[in-house]
């Protein structure tokens, strides 16, 4: 087998704050098989995004810092840790390696400056120093993200596109050096239905044409099903379960996993039936509690989960942090 | 006194809603003339009867939002008749329509937004009540406290502030306002999509509850098709404006006629990676409510698209019983 694109090995990420240091990611490991597409799922403030910016190095400053841990970049026959290297290496790796899609293309967009202009820019740091073969490029990749007469486009700003045709434009700019690794926070939560389904349909052209590998984060467990191979539910910034798509959605074996799939509505289940509900809400990282972080929340709670369970395998990729998963009923 | 009103004139539908249209201008120019109208609800009737549950779909800017703020008359229509309870609300003004404000409430997407930052939420709570002049301050506070437990927060929840509470319990906090009054309609616009998928379905089994023990009448306005055919009786489909599709919500999942709602339904991720469903995918995007597409709205992103639909306006007709749909074909 392959070695991974990227390995995380025992992440820890913390922010100062007024009320001290709060650990926003803590202990979390998963690799992301080079060319598959990787999920990191879970609700707001369970570190999925953080997790992100980790990699990129963009956590907000000063407050944010990585803590512990190894973030293992495998391109080229190079291995680097990203969580370590220096500041002017990951400048070269960040948007050229690795690119990013952030949830809201509006803001990650700037609104000054002609598409053509800010797709050029990352061409001309990483690409080329010629400016007339810069715009040429981003022609093209503008066609490539099928943003229709790409020759006219290039010199609107964004406020003249749509909501998808921005999101387009920031796929453009994540691969137009054509990384190693894309990652997407949440590229399809601000668009419409029907428009999700053009930019989910075109990441996946993209992945099978430039053998990318990417990282999908999302609260979205359909759009999971639909796009991943491999998935990590995350929850209050640590790993519940993670392993195969197919296998994570017919055998849930932690608790919170199986309550959020149990509480979605789908379409085949009977109107005005009342739905399954994970009670309470998610503790703040101020007050997490010692042990099992899902502990408060959980309808299988005993007294061993006031000490946190360690992650253990069940088959294959198939890994669960919960004392009791062996004892948990069938999941119907 | 409110179950007076809730037994009196029961033939009829609640809430009837007739051609309804709600243009804006778009101003320009150093007068502000209007060069250009949006039509934002363009001919859009439809009924809800007492203890019903309508959901209307659609995506953004399809007009879903601006007839939900016309049926509690935060706006006034262009044109058309809304009748609830057999009054006719559409001409009347802001100091005629507040007895019928108390019958017809709304919970916004957002509780940010929606609750007043510098209000304690027994404040907030208790405003109804002074508007309507119901009650003294002691009666009020111990409604407060009973509306609060009514929605699943404590009682002492009325003595904080907004911030204090998550998006989920300030969402509480919303519905608790909207049913303050014992209204017969809850105009529901966009209710869960801010929430996270664990506390969205604690709200969703709110609002049934409550529609079960208070007999509401929902209004549920949403994009997620899946969501709203959970809760709803009766599902409308918009496009630009217009009504599209309008049927039971089973008929809308099972026997879909209208190749937009086709499409809505194809776009549904269903978190389950062994189906393998054929997606529809549209292309492009909707077209400017300003200046919409000719003939039907739909033609410009339709699969089915032939020379007649971009010319002539399909009507709104009755396909099956209770399955309305506008479209020229039957596909």
């Amino acid at each position: 087998m392959s070695t991974p694109v990227l390995s995380i090995r025992d992440l820890a990420v913390g922010f100062d704050t007024d009320g001290g240091l709060l650990r926003a990611v803590d202990g979390v490991s998963f690799d992301v098989p080079r060319g598959t597409t990787l999920g990191i799922v879970g609700e707001s403030g369970c570190g999925k995004s953080v997790t992100a910016f980790s990699i990129m190095r963009l956590l907000p400053q000063p407050s944010g810092r990585i803590l512990g841990g190894r973030i293992e970049f495998h391109d080229n026959g190079r291995s680097e840790d990203l969580a370590t290297v220096d500041p002017e290496e990951m400048h070269r790796i960040r948007g050229n390696r690795i690119g990013m899609v952030f949830q809201e293309p509006l803001s990650a967009l700037n609104p000054v400056q002609t598409i053509g202009r800010q797709l050029s820019e990352v061409l001309l740091l990483h690409r080329t120093n010629d400016k007339r073969q810069a715009l040429a490029m981003a022609v093209e990749i503008l066609g490539k993200v099928g943003i229709p007469s790409p020759e006219i486009r290039v010199a609107e700003y964004p406020h003249q596109l749509s909501g998808g045709m921005r999101q387009r434009v920031v796929i453009a700019m994540a691969l137009a050096c054509k990384p190693a690794l894309m990652i997407a926070d949440e590229p399809t939560t601000a668009l419409d239905v029907t428009i999700q389904a053009q930019i989910l349909e075109l990441m996946q052209e993209l992945q099978r044409e430039l053998g990318m590998s990417i990282i999908l984060i999302t609260h979205d467990l359909g759009v999971i099903a639909e796009m991943c191979d491999e998935v990590v539910v995350m929850y209050a910034g640590r790993v519940a379960e993670s392993g195969p798509v197919a296998r994570i959605f017919s055998h849930p074996s932690h608790p919170y996993t199986r309550g959020l799939l149990s509480s979605i509505p789908r379409l085949t289940t009977p109107g005005k039936a009342r739905l399954n509900v994970i009670e309470g809400m998610v503790p703040t990282l101020a007050e997490l509690p010692a042990g099992c972080r899902f502990q408060n929340r959980c309808p299988f709670r005993v007294d061993a989960c006031s000490n946190q369970p360690p992650i253990e395998t069940i088959q294959d990729k198939h890994e669960v942090a919960c004392h009791r998963w062996r004892e948990l009923p069938p999941f119907a | 006194m409110s179950q007076d009103r809730k037994t009196s004139g029961k033939s009829g539908p609640l809430l009837e809603v007739k051609d309804l249209h709600m243009h804006f201008p778009v101003r320009e120019g150093v007068f502000r003339r209007a060069r250009h109208w949006c039509r934002a609800v363009d001919g859009v009737s439809l009924t809800v009867g007492r203890g019903e549950t309508i959901g209307l779909v659609g995506e953004s800017g399809c007009g879903k939002s601006t007839l939900g703020r016309c049926i509690v008359r935060l706006l006034k229509p262009t044109s058309g008749k809304i009748t609830f309870e057999g009054t006719d609300l559409t001409h009347l003004r802001q100091r005629e329509l507040r007895p019928h404000r108390r019958h017809v409430q709304m919970v916004f997407q957002d509780p940010v937004d929606s609750l007043n930052s510098r209000h304690t939420v027994g404040q907030t709570l208790a405003e109804p009540f002074q508007i309507h002049r119901i009650g003294d301050a002691r009666w009020r506070r111990t409604r407060v406290k009973e509306l609060l437990e009514k929605v699943g927060l404590p009682g002492s929840a009325a003595e904080r502030y907004p911030f204090e509470f998550s998006g989920g319990q300030r969402q509480r906090i919303g519905i608790a306002r909207a049913i303050a009054l014992e209204p017969s309609l809850i105009i529901c616009d966009e209710p869960v999509s801010a929430l996270d998928v664990s506390i969205q379905s604690q709200v969703l089994n709110l609002l049934l509850d409550l529609q079960r023990d208070m007999n509401l009448s929902y209004l549920f306005i949403a994009h997620n098709l899946a969501v709203v055919k959970h809760v709803s009786d009766r599902i409308a489909i918009m496009y630009l404006g217009r009504i599209v599709e309008h049927a039971s919500s089973e008929t809308i999942h099972r026997n879909p006629r209208h190749p937009y709602t086709r499409a809505l339904l194809s776009a549904i991720l269903e978190p389950d990676p062994t189906l393998n469903r054929q997606r529809i995918v549209l292309q492009g995007d909707v077209p400017s409510p300003i200046s919409p597409p000719s003939g039907c709205p739909f033609h410009t992103r339709c699969p089915h698209v032939t020379d007649r639909c971009r010319t002539e306006v399909p009507l709104l007709r009755e396909a099956a019983p209770g399955h309305q749909v506008s479209c020229h074909y039957d596909l």
